[in-house]
């Protein structure tokens, strides 16, 4: 058995981050509103890779229709973005990917994991090309468990951010803290080499040659 | 309601109206139609301009929205650029050579010929509204016949090349 291919070391990066002056001075009624708005215009980024992602569509659908609750489908691109659903498998192809539309989306951004295969692997978890949880790549705000979820589930999921976000108190600090050290991880530091070519070499230590013996 | 109740109210509404459009517009309401003002004073030959006013406050308000909306958000935002954010959006894949780019000369056969056979139709069908007037409708015919002719001319140019073979 060859060793399994790792991650590349991340490396350290400075962070720059900063509120905008208004925002960080302001009296906390404001702040209030502030995240009142936050909380009931979530732009979001359907990450849909796998059958969560279908879920997903029937929760942006008439039946359930989280526009509701102030949820914003099909956000042009992660830069018009607020919120980024992963719905389905991530594998590690997948991951650089990922992490990058999540580097590309504004500040303040956050993250549902939607349905078992993103919150840890689900049914995959041994796969040699799944990821273990879309958490091992950007930080996670609400995980949603099922197989997949309904979409009250995420219904569920989304109310329980805005409580998140209507607590939240944004700070030029807590930005700091959030992407200090190597938390900062750019798509090359998620992405693998490639899997090496078998070596040739049987289990049982005998050579392989073109007729197999 | 009788009809007799309401025009006494408009009437007043529609006085203030019509001073203030007087005003705005550089028009006066003249025994039941406006008559704009014509020549005169400097101020009334600005106002003969009203039309280019509405564009030009349109154009303020356009960039007076946009600046405020900017303003807003850099006083209220949070900010944390990085290298990763800062990349071209290119799908979460790493971005390949520069935006600038060499187009192939040779794709002008699709320009040539989208303005042979598209382009000419945005023409053709204003021309086919106005054919039948009285005025203009036998110059437009023939001004339209030149035109085709100029195209058919272009069209010939693209069939002798051998653009039209279907490959």
């Amino acid at each position: 058995m060859s060793d399994p291919v790792g991650l590349p070391m991340p490396t350290v990066r400075p962070v720059e981050g900063r509120m905008g002056v208004l925002a960080e001075h302001a009296p906390k009624p404001i702040k209030v509103v502030l995240n009142w708005g936050r909380r009931y215009s979530l732009w979001v980024f359907n990450f849909g890779l796998a059958c969560c992602a279908i879920e997903f569509i029937a929760t942006s659908m008439g039946r359930h229709d989280f526009i509701r609750l102030g949820v914003i489908p099909f956000a042009p691109g992660p830069r018009q973005a607020d919120l980024m659903v992963v719905s389905g498998t991530v594998t590690d192809k997948m991951a650089p990917a990922i992490r990058r539309l999540y580097d590309q989306m504004p500040e303040p951004k956050y993250v549902i994991s939607f349905g078992a295969c993103s919150n840890s692997g689900g049914p995959y978890w041994d796969s040699y090309s799944v990821t273990k949880g879309v958490d091992t790549v950007i930080p996670v705000d609400v995980y949603v468990p099922g197989c997949p979820p309904r979409p009250e589930a995420l219904l569920h999921g989304i109310i329980r951010l805005q409580e998140q976000i209507a607590t939240e108190r944004l700070s030029g600090a807590k930005l700091r803290g959030r992407y200090a050290g190597t938390r900062l991880a750019t798509a090359g530091d998620v992405s693998r080499p490639l899997v090496t070519k078998p070596s040739g070499i049987r289990h049982d230590g005998e050579a392989v040659t073109r007729e197999g013996h | 309601m009788p009809l007799g109740s309401l025009p006494a109210r408009h009437n007043v509404a529609g006085a203030k109206n019509r001073r203030l459009r007087a005003a705005v517009l550089g028009v006066a309401w003249r025994g039941g139609a406006w008559s704009r003002h014509h020549g005169g004073s400097g101020i009334a030959r600005l106002a003969g301009m009203s039309g280019y006013v509405a564009v030009a406050a349109v154009l303020v308000a356009g960039l007076l929205l946009v600046t405020v909306a900017m303003v807003v958000r850099r006083l209220l935002a949070p900010h944390a650029p990085h290298v990763g954010k800062l990349t071209t959006y290119e799908s979460g894949v790493d971005p390949v050579g520069e935006g600038w780019a060499q187009t192939k000369v040779r794709y002008f056969v699709y320009a040539f010929l989208y303005v042979v056979f598209a382009v000419d139709a945005v023409y053709l069908f204003p021309w086919a509204h106005v054919l039948r007037s009285a005025d203009i409708g036998t110059a437009s015919l023939v001004e339209m016949g030149i035109f085709i002719g100029v195209i058919v001319l272009g069209l010939a140019h693209a069939a002798r090349r051998g653009l039209l073979r279907w490959v």
